[in-house]
């Protein structure tokens, strides 16, 4: 039965997993994909799928990779950065094939709305990873290509990268979807079934080159079968609509267009008047190059539109070259390489092309004093941040991580002298605190000390710390474990003693996994207790080796909402 | 409904812009509209400004609405009401909760309300989370009572019954009441 509703791309994306068969999903939180997995948490048991976040994305593919291997359907779902993280597992996974269709949820942040650390086009590594990816428009496309991502998973063996961007991810809008009655449909779980396969499943030379061979010759095909994918449609103009009509030599002006700018584009249209023949490219790897060609061919001018890089546009640039074609290609030279796009961006680019009249709305600049994210009232990081930075000797080196210890680098904390990626704060800590002592064969008099919250320990942190005792330096490193990955909205974490499913789970302890790793000097603490946290700072301060101060307590938002649901 | 009706949501993280959101949503989709819109989550939902997109009407394209043409604002604190005429066309009425959420460096109420004053728009400055926290003893349904406030005005082109109806089907039972009673409580002021 096919019903009607709003719903989120994300939304739209759990129940095309859901209705495509997944029994498996795993990922790992972050903005804007992380409502996959927390819808997924709520309604795994009920459908009969499994569901978990791993410790990180790359363990995250390994976890579907296995399921895969096993025969269960899965769904991997990430933000952009996260196929950094998974990208040593991907490209032998585009080698190996997977043997259940799997499709990996990769959500960009064009504008860096909730991104720190790069404006990132992961469309890119469809090219180093040669996978598929589609880059759906809207929640309805969220719904249908999820399942055509699984079609073509299942039929090429092949992992498909379903790539979605904020505006994609975070858009509302009536999505026709099919119903799934858990209560009829779902039997128990579905158990997997793993056959040996060595001669698929591992990528060892000599077969990693046969492997490659075959992995080519499956995306010539994948190639041929976009050729007739509903994915690209070409939208013609409508003889009608006699409006749009531009007359004479620019007459022969198309665009050709992928993801949310698809529909920035219709409304440009609209706005400016004009009936321009358009393909919607929904498949972004494999192009359907026959097609591509075919469109171009009989146009004086293309103009191209994606979101930041030209991914598309040196592409079809290449295709018109190699065809000996003379129409001209448009694309960043006219339309900004940074920012996400919209209607007026676009509105300017069309009337560059069409010498069509447009007037781009004068914004006023009342030059309003800028509000940036804070900590939340309560919030435990309060008792830290300000304390460490009150006691820091002078030209102490502050270094910030991912999560809602970001927020250390704006005012009125403004602490951090550097700031990278998940789990980085300790390896840069480390290379800074090395480089200060070279030579001299002590610690260096100036202080290093680095954050990071209790999600990101997990996630990547622990290698850095491993890194910074082996090859002995001195950082003090704070983690600040408020018992819960907070600012992607409070997603469960290993050291909770609970999973996403809301099943109850080995609570590891940070202290204990950095004793074991070799940390002589740790110390665990309530921060509110500032008398003992400051004399911690103090002391550890001075030590020759690495050392730790967890500071543990519970995220403010959390605790009132668990003093909530106790006393309803 | 000829013209699509563009209508930006915004406030500080944490306020109830996206369920509000939500509601608008819905209500829209009952009165036969198509509609579309757009959210921003994470880093900005921590106590940072938050905009939300919506567009209803025949036929919605893109899911944000280009400057100048918003029709109205729901705003849910001061600045961030101000902050929206800086791309306001001379249509856009403004419907401002009379709230402030200071921050280093930000600017005092009375400095706000003389910006708006000096504006041609419509501006409707009402004490929403005032009104909520005396007669509902709980401030984050104020943009619920805006949203009456908003349809009780015919600033918006959404019905009373469209909106009730749209919280009975989208809100969970034990909030259903509070959402209701905010939500009336605007046309009962009149």
């Amino acid at each position: 039965m096919n019903s009607k509703k709003i719903l989120l791309g994300n939304e739209a994306i759990v129940r095309a997993a859901l209705v495509s068969g997944v029994s498996y999903v795993t990922g790992y939180p972050g903005c804007p994909s992380a409502e996959i997995g927390d819808e997924f948490g709520k309604i795994a048991k009920e459908n009969g799928v499994y569901a978990e976040y791993a410790t990180n994305e790359k363990v995250a593919l390994e976890s579907a990779i296995g399921a895969s291997f096993s025969g269960l359907k899965s769904l991997v779902n990430m933000k952009s950065f996260g196929i950094n993280v998974c990208s040593d597992a991907l490209f032998p996974l585009a080698y190996t094939g997977t043997k259940a269709g799997m499709v990996i949820v990769v959500a960009d942040d064009p504008s860096c709305y909730s991104s720190a650390q790069s404006e990132q086009d992961s469309r890119g590594y469809a090219y180093l990873s040669k996978i598929p990816v589609l880059d759906p428009s809207s929640p309805q496309e969220c719904y249908d290509f999820t399942k055509i991502g699984f079609d073509i998973s299942e039929k090429f063996n092949t992992p498909v990268i379903l790539r979605t961007t904020t505006r994609c991810a975070h858009q509302r809008a009536v999505v026709e979807f099919q119903e799934i009655n858990p209560s009829t449909s779902s039997g128990p779980r579905k158990i997997g079934n793993f056959s040996r396969n060595p001669h698929q499943f591992s990528t060892m030379p000599p077969r990693t080159l046969e492997m490659k061979n075959e992995l080519l010759e499956k995306i010539k095909k994948i190639q041929a079968y976009t050729e007739e994918s509903e994915l690209n449609p070409i939208r013609k103009p409508s003889a009608s609509n006699g409006a749009g009509k531009i007359s004479g030599k620019q007459n022969k002006i198309g665009v050709i267009v992928s993801g949310v700018s698809y529909l920035h584009v219709l409304e440009a249209l609209e706005e400016l008047k004009l009936d321009l023949p358009i393909l919607k490219l929904g498949f972004f790897y494999p192009l359907p190059e026959q097609k591509i060609i075919k469109f171009i061919k009989p146009l004086k001018k293309v103009l191209v539109i994606e979101e930041m890089d030209p991914y598309l546009e040196k592409d079809i640039m290449q295709l018109a070259k190699s065809e000996n074609l003379k129409t001209e290609i448009f694309g960043k030279n006219i339309l900004p390489r940074t920012g996400e796009l919209d209607a007026e961006k676009v509105c300017v680019a069309l009337s560059k092309l069409t010498n069509k009249k447009f007037i781009a709305f004068k914004t006023r600049n009342l030059n309003l004093p800028k509000r940036t994210a804070r900590l939340c009232e309560g919030c435990p990081y309060w008792y830290i941040l300000p304390t460490v930075k009150r006691l820091a000797p002078e030209g102490t080196i502050f270094g910030g991580d991912i999560g809602c210890n970001m927020i250390g680098a704006l005012p009125p904390h403004s602490m951090y002298d550097y700031m990278f990626c998940m789990g980085s704060s300790i390896g840069i800590s480390h290379g800074i605190k090395k480089s200060l002592q070279l030579g001299s064969g002590q610690a260096s008099e100036q202080k290093v000390i680095s954050f990071m919250g209790d999600g990101t320990f997990f996630h990547s942190g622990i290698a850095g710390m491993i890194n910074a005792v082996y090859n002995k330096s001195n950082p003090l490193m704070i983690v600040m474990d408020n018992r819960i990955t907070a600012m992607t909205g409070h997603q469960p974490n290993p050291g909770m003693g609970k999973n996403l499913m809301g099943e109850d789970a080995p609570e590891l302890q940070i202290a204990d996994i950095a004793k074991a790793c070799g940390i002589k000097n740790i110390k665990v603490l309530d921060p509110i207790n500032q008398k003992e946290f400051e004399d911690t700072l103090k002391e550890f301060l001075e030590k020759d080796e690495i050392s730790l101060i967890v500071c543990k307590r519970i995220c403010a938002l959390l605790a009132r909402r668990i003093e909530k649901n106790k006393s309803n | 409904m000829e013209k699509t009706f563009n209508l930006i949501v915004n406030g500080i993280g944490g306020q109830g812009v996206i369920t509000l959101l939500t509601f608008i949503d819905q209500a829209a989709m009952i009165q036969g509209y198509d509609v579309r819109s757009s959210e921003l989550h994470g880093l900005s939902q921590r106590g940072g400004s938050v905009e939300t997109h919506i567009r209803f009407g025949k036929k919605i394209n893109s899911p944000l609405i280009p400057n100048g043409k918003a029709d109205l604002i729901i705003s849910s604190e001061l600045l961030e009401g101000l902050r929206e005429t800086e791309k306001s066309g001379k249509q856009t009425k403004f419907l401002v909760n009379d709230f402030i959420f200071p921050f280093q460096g930000s600017l005092s109420a009375e400095e706000i309300k003389k910006q708006f004053a000096s504006n041609k728009n419509e501006i409707h400055i009402i004490p929403a989370s005032q009104v909520c926290k005396e007669k509902l003893q709980n401030e984050i349904v104020s943009t619920v009572y805006s949203l009456g406030y908003a349809v009780a005005k015919n600033l918006i082109p959404i019905k009373k019954e469209s909106v009730l109806k749209a919280i009975d089907q989208i809100v969970p039972e034990k909030y259903k009441k509070l959402n209701i009673k905010a939500f009336l409580l605007a046309n009962d002021h009149e």
